[in-house]
């Protein structure tokens, strides 16, 4: 045992973990996996549902839930307590899942990095585009930027770290892989992903009540489309104020 | 009654902010608000409005405007800011002071602190969005448009209630004094006892890299024992995460939701303010705290800014006192550089 110890309390396969008087994560493991995420959305689910008092935030990653509150309404301890008697609850919130295709053009304009990431994988480009595109994605969460959807698992064929150096302005729209993820970032941002492709979709409307176009728990497959036809979509969603096009690309 | 203000020199980076965006960083949307959270519910409560109010938040070169058709309520708070007015008069901090119609105002930026704000009566008339009338300049929304104010730009306000006197606080505001306190985790157990204590006897200075996304600081590099890459996992405003080059960085208000680095300890959220009124250059040490410490002086803390809030006492004069005054209560020592 070291001298200095961190707080950390295990309920089950749960670790209870402090951001000092701000945060606690609910740790369920450390890696990427479909089940841990399962388990952080069930309890973000029965957390929403219960609304405990002094809790603002849930924030759902990978494999963690980090719930925010107010210090002053809700005694950590107390509620560490409370969420801990949610782990077995098998509440659910009344969000349908839903099936998108959502067009991408992987032309070697809109996909700066594809030929070479597929000299890297040992495919033609072809082969990359055909694969990637002939996936379904889940949306594990929305992180990073507004409307940033983290979605998985990329093919393991097309599995590559991060680029060792990060791009400074990466365009708005452009469809990303690293690791065995994949993403489309909705806004010009720095950026060290793999960029094959982009996606002419707005993903965050500010002004709206709902403003994100996914939710974690999606799943998301790319239909390739020419370059004209991008420019096509991309005209009217820069006229768009709402989601008010995207339901042509929900599939179910 | 409506009035307004017109930008006539936006400063470096004015923006408009609040206490900040909640319940929506499940979508990515970071909470943004104000650097200094003691300074928002001070300076509104001396120009009569919601401690939540949107207020301009300064950093390093204060904004200059000229009130439109009828008398605002101004104050200006953090740091040794102050107000200078085109005849000359000198407004100093951690009061209120009523401006007519037609005049110009200066806001003179602090020497002793990064951000200030500026309380205008009625708040910023801007709209909401998502909860919150803070700027996200990343995300281009909230504020004015997503961005920093630029010259021309009206701001809608409130005309200033005759029938109140000018305020000043009775007090210093509660920012807490010694080293920074931390809540060891949520990632300390990537750290070996060795690193930790260098951590918490260090002396990390900020560099000029900070902004209002996070505090990067330089000094003696951590060692991780368990390397430096986690699954991404969420954080707060406070998270101290330490990336390969070892080097910790302090979260902030314009962070991300989520982090791929460690987080060896977070700053309790009672010593957030504190944070704001550091300046690159300066020295940041560390200490660490249990969570029941941390609660207990977040309450201490509010209860102390409550009071303050609530004992605010009328300015003698006009709200404008004169230089020479000021000078000998030595408040405008750094502000004085401004006339050179």
């Amino acid at each position: 045992m070291g001298r200095h110890q961190q707080f950390e309390r295990r309920v089950g396969e749960a670790r209870f973990l402090l951001a000092a008087d701000s945060g606690i994560v609910v740790e369920f493991g450390s890696r990427i996996d479909r089940a841990l995420s399962d388990k952080v959305l069930r309890l973000r689910d029965a957390l929403r549902l219960k609304g405990l008092q002094g809790v603002t935030d849930l924030i759902p990653t990978f494999r963690s839930l980090l719930v925010q509150y107010d210090p002053l309404l809700a005694d950590p301890l107390r509620l560490i307590d409370e969420i801990a008697g949610l782990l077995e609850s098998t509440a659910k919130a009344e969000t349908a899942s839903r099936l998108w295709r959502l067009p991408v053009c992987y032309e070697e304009q809109h996909a700066p990095d594809l030929a070479d990431v597929a000299g890297r994988v040992n495919m033609t480009v072809a082969d990359v585009v055909d694969l990637h595109s002939s996936q379904e994605y889940f949306v594990y969460f929305l992180g990073f930027l507004p409307g940033c959807a983290l979605m998985g698992d990329l093919p393991a064929e097309l599995e590559l770290p991060r680029r060792t150096e990060p791009r400074i302005r990466v365009p708005a729209g452009s469809l990303a892989i690293a690791m065995r993820l994949t993403l489309v970032y909705p806004v010009v941002s720095p950026g060290g992903w793999h960029l094959i492709g982009n996606c002419p979709l707005k993903f965050f409307h500010s002004g709206l009540q709902s403003p994100n176009l996914l939710a974690p728990g999606d799943k998301v497959g790319f239909r390739p489309v020419s370059s004209r036809e991008y420019e096509d979509i991309l005209h009217k969603e820069n006229e768009a104020k709402s989601f008010e096009y995207t339901q042509d690309y929900l599939v179910t | 009654m409506m009035a307004g203000i017109v930008i006539t020199a936006p400063g470096l980076c004015t923006t408009i902010q609040d206490a900040g965006r909640i319940s929506h960083q499940n979508l990515g949307v970071p909470p943004s608000g104000v650097m200094d959270l003691l300074a928002l519910a001070a300076a509104n409560a001396l120009v009569g409005n919601d401690p939540r109010a949107a207020v301009l938040e300064v950093c390093y070169v204060g904004p200059s405007f000229e009130v439109k058709d009828a008398p605002v309520r101004v104050a200006v708070v953090g740091g040794d800011a102050a107000l200078r007015l085109d005849d000359g008069t000198v407004i100093a901090c951690n009061r209120s002071a009523t401006v007519k119609a037609g005049r110009k105002v200066t806001v003179l930026a602090p020497q002793s602190a990064t951000y200030a704000v500026l309380a205008v009566s009625g708040g910023i008339g801007v709209p909401e969005v998502l909860g919150s009338r803070s700027t996200f300049l990343r995300g281009e929304f909230g504020g004015l448009n997503g961005r920093p104010l630029a010259a021309g730009d009206v701001l809608q306000v409130a005309a200033a209630d005759a029938a109140l006197p000018d305020l000043e606080l009775s007090g210093e505001l509660p920012y807490g004094q010694g080293p920074i306190r931390v809540v060891l985790g949520p990632q300390a157990d990537y750290f070996d006892d060795d690193n930790i204590d260098r951590f918490l006897s260090a002396q990390y200075r900020i560099t000029r890299e900070s902004d209002r996304m996070g505090m990067r600081l330089t000094g003696e590099p951590l060692k991780h024992a368990r390397g430096y890459d986690i699954a991404t996992d969420g954080v707060v405003n406070g998270s101290v995460q330490v990336p390969g080059n070892g080097m910790p960085v302090i979260l902030l208000s314009d962070r991300q939701t989520v982090g791929g680095y460690p987080k060896i300890a977070t700053v309790i959220s009672s010593d957030l303010p504190r944070l704001g009124m550091l300046k690159p250059g300066e020295v940041v040490t560390f200490e660490a705290v249990g969570i029941e410490e941390a609660v207990a002086v977040r309450r201490g803390q509010l209860q102390r800014l409550g009071e303050l809030c609530r004992s605010l006492r009328p300015v003698r004069h006009s709200g404008a006192i004169d230089v020479a005054a000021l000078m000998s209560e030595n408040i405008i020592s750094g502000v004085a550089q401004w006339d050179d």
